[in-house]
């Protein structure tokens, strides 16, 4: 049971962060023409129009949500005089309505991809590794957040965080996380195949948010001789 | 002042028929592949009529192009915030049903159907995924006014020309509009495109995609007012019209244009000024953004601009094919040729000579002499349904410019009719017009005999001028991991053509040898399916 421990917990996540930035450079260096989003809106508008936004704006505040409770120690917070029971209605309110948009997006999303004959021929294999593993971590986090909410109950910003901080000081906490209740090391552990598959699926796409596009002027022009030096040197 | 080139097209609509090869030989040699069913970089549309994609032109709808907001050019759909906003759902996406549903019919059910006492049929089969489609639009639907009065109501420039033109359509006049990429002096599906992978290029001005940087946010589809960028959904991308630019670039003319059978296209270089283009868009009237660009335009005859021009690096050539341009001729010394609706405020860069021929036609047919000036002239002003029509399309409803055109093409019909008769010409026919006999019969040359090197006037400066070394390496689709065809699949051709269109689709990677491309899977070709060789690095201690 130990060594499982140190397995998951404590080789695990290097293993997979190893994956995830070589698989990432090399999806970058030779499949730069495959990184898209894949969209079917083409086939498909009314449902993605409600339910793109709604799975991609709740997953942003997930996210955000994410690295406030794991980054932050909770010191920090009791030292701003932010109480533990306002941390955790905070966490369930904003927390809760991300997560259940993103779930409802997603499920929404889904059952579009489903329904509509063309989109489900559009998809590729690797979606479906990616849609359920997505899925059940969504569902994990949420339950985890709303059972979370209890006085009293599992605190993950003395165990979760404490493990996740300790990963990035090369000395991985393992007995925090193996003290951490079964749902959280569920949503912990799908979460970290989740960051294994990203390179190799149509998650990429996360890496070309064009946050340039606020600074660059309108038109944009190229030389053909620059771009064939390029391509030479490539 | 800042010159810059650009290859710019005319098309001559008083000779186009409507036959629609430009359209064919264009998609066979860009869009015959899978998630580009529906797609036609080169369209040719009946007019009045819908168009393609249905109602394009409706930018209340589409929200293309640009429009001012408190003086400052913005795109039509909103800044660059209010884009991002957007990210994950595009609200103005053309949907496939307005371009059209793709299909192809179930030519095995003919041999493989079971003996019966019906004669088997091949039914209709959705290209997309394959069900049984019911076929209710198509590219065309239509064309020559096919459908009737209901299908017009769809046409967003005859809905702003006045009711009771609407309501006579048994007097109705058509013409077609063959329409490809425009390559905008002010492009703003490039605007819009929030990878940066779209751009214009320095030394012609051809829009194009890096296919390698887009990442399918479909912002640029819905953000060209002409709807000419079009979404691959099987590889995600978007793609456009290329003006063929590796045909340009060898000095060729584009397949639309070299295979026309009117002889209607014109291809040429324009110089212009960059640092008035901006301003030039942001003209505050609609009917002045025709005047505006023409000022854009630069005369290469004048020795400042030559000047000024080879100061900014344009080849000799470059300004020596400008000085010859038919399409330079046609737009700023006769005045015949006009944008396409230049109130998007995209400065357009394919022009069209407006068709006289529904204002013969409807001359002949009251008993009148077609061909007579006064006639001519006397009827293109009073056929105002044509002249409206034509300038909501041209020249934001000015009907002035769009007369003027008409005018010099009647007279240029009458002074030549003169001429070929023996008779001697009236002067004051070319005097209406405010041009020359000398310039008429200059016109007469370039519109009506339109000789092959007199239409394309394209310089192949890429390997004389501006000293790229590399500029000897042929066509740039040839780069390692391009696109191209290599010269692998032009062998293919040799043995069969099954075999050559298989050679398209799959990888163009050799078996063995050319060290250049070992380790490089062309993903341009790829299906999606399976482990293609190359794809990965090879193993080590495998050999290449």
């Amino acid at each position: 049971m130990r060594h499982l421990q140190i397995a998951l917990w404590g080789v695990l996540p290097y293993l997979v962060l190893v994956l995830f930035v070589a698989g990432s450079v090399w999806r970058y260096r030779y499949d730069r023409f495959g990184m898209t989003t894949r969209s079917s809106q083409l086939h498909e508008s009314r449902l993605l129009r409600v339910a793109g936004p709604l799975f991609h704006y709740g997953l942003l505040f997930v996210i955000a949500g994410h690295v406030v409770g794991l980054l932050v120690p909770e010191r920090l917070t009791e030292d701003m005089h932010i109480t533990e029971s306002l941390y955790r209605a905070n966490a369930l309110v904003v927390g809760g309505l991300a997560g259940v948009a993103a779930v409802l997006g997603l499920a929404l999303l889904l059952w579009r991809r489903l329904r509509v004959r063309a989109i489900r021929q559009a998809g590729v294999r690797g979606d479906r590794l990616v849609y359920p593993v997505l899925a059940t971590v969504l569902l994990a986090g949420v339950a985890a957040t709303l059972l979370g909410s209890r006085a009293g109950s599992y605190d993950y910003r003395l165990g979760v965080s404490v493990w996740f901080r300790s990963l990035f000081e090369l000395e991985p906490d393992v007995p925090a996380m193996a003290g951490a209740p079964l749902l959280f090391q569920a949503h912990t552990l799908l979460g970290i195949v989740l960051f294994a598959l990203w390179p190799f699926s149509r998650l990429v796409h996360a890496f070309g948010v064009p946050l340039g596009y606020l600074v660059r002027p309108y038109v944009v022009y190229r030389s053909r001789a620059t771009l064939a030096d390029r391509n030479g040197t490539r | 002042m800042r010159v810059m080139a650009q290859i710019a097209m005319v098309m001559n609509l008083d000779k186009c028929i409507g036959c629609h090869t430009c359209s064919v030989t264009c998609k066979q040699t860009w869009t015959n592949r899978s998630g580009t069913e529906y797609v036609w970089f080169n369209n040719v549309e009946t007019r009045p009529g819908q168009g393609y994609p249905r109602g394009y032109e409706d930018q209340d709808r589409w929200k293309g192009g640009w429009r001012l907001r408190g003086g400052r050019l913005v795109p039509r759909s909103g800044g660059r915030v209010r884009r991002l906003a957007r990210l994950f759902a595009n609200p103005e996406l053309p949907m496939l049903d307005d371009y059209y549903q793709p299909w192809t019919y179930d030519y095995e059910n003919l041999t493989n159907a079971p003996l019966g006492d019906d004669v088997p049929t091949a039914a209709p089969r959705s290209l997309i995924d394959g069900s049984p489609a019911s076929i209710t639009w198509g590219p065309n639907w239509d064309d020559d006014l096919g459908g009737g009065p209901e299908h017009l109501a769809g046409d967003p420039v005859l809905r702003r020309v006045s009711q009771e033109v609407r309501l006579e359509y048994e007097r109705s006049f058509m013409f077609y509009l063959p329409r490809i990429c425009e390559h905008c002096l002010n492009p703003s599906c490039v605007a819009v495109c929030p990878s940066g992978a779209m751009y214009k290029r320095l030394e012609d001005g051809i829009v194009l995609v890096d296919q390698d940087r887009c990442r399918g946010w479909r912002m640029c589809v819905s953000g060209c007012p002409y709807k000419k960028v079009y979404f691959n959904h099987h590889s995600g991308k978007a793609e456009k019209c290329t003006l063929c630019y590796p045909r340009i670039e060898a000095g060729e003319p584009t397949v639309c244009s070299e295979t026309c059978v009117g002889r209607l296209r014109y291809l040429g270089v324009m110089l212009y000024d960059a640092d008035r283009v901006g301003e030039a868009a942001a003209t505050a009237r609609e009917e002045d953004l025709y005047p505006a660009q023409l000022d854009c335009f630069l005369s290469p005859d004048d020795p400042e601009v030559v000047a000024a021009a080879e100061a900014a690096g344009i080849p000799h050539d470059w300004i020596s094919a400008a000085r010859s341009s038919p399409v330079n001729a046609l737009i700023t010394r006769y005045r015949v040729a006009l944008p396409l609706h230049p109130e998007y405020r995209t400065m357009p860069m394919v022009w069209y000579v407006p068709p006289l021929s529904p204002v013969v036609d409807a001359l002949a047919g009251t008993g009148h002499d077609g061909e007579d000036a006064d006639n001519l002239f006397g009827a293109i002003d009073a056929l105002r349904i044509p002249l409206e029509y034509l300038a909501g399309l041209f020249t934001a409803g000015d009907t002035v410019p769009v007369e003027r055109a008409l005018c010099r093409l009647a007279a240029m019909r009458s002074h030549m009719r003169a001429l070929n008769l023996g008779e001697e010409p009236d002067p004051a026919i070319a005097a209406d017009v405010g041009m020359r006999p000398t310039d008429i019969e200059e016109m007469y040359r370039l519109l009506a005999l339109a000789k092959y090197d007199e239409r394309y006037v394209i310089p192949t400066a890429y390997a004389s001028g501006a000293g790229h070394a590399d500029a000897t390496g042929g066509c740039s689709l040839d780069v390692p991991g391009g696109p191209g065809m290599s010269e692998e699949v032009f062998a293919g051709l040799g043995t069969s053509m099954g075999a050559a269109a298989e050679a398209f689709h799959a990888s163009p990677l050799p078996a063995g040898g050319d060290d250049r491309r070992r380790g490089r899977f062309n993903l341009f070709g790829w299906d999606g399916r399976g482990r293609p060789d190359g794809l990965f690095p090879p193993r080590r201690g495998e050999a290449g």
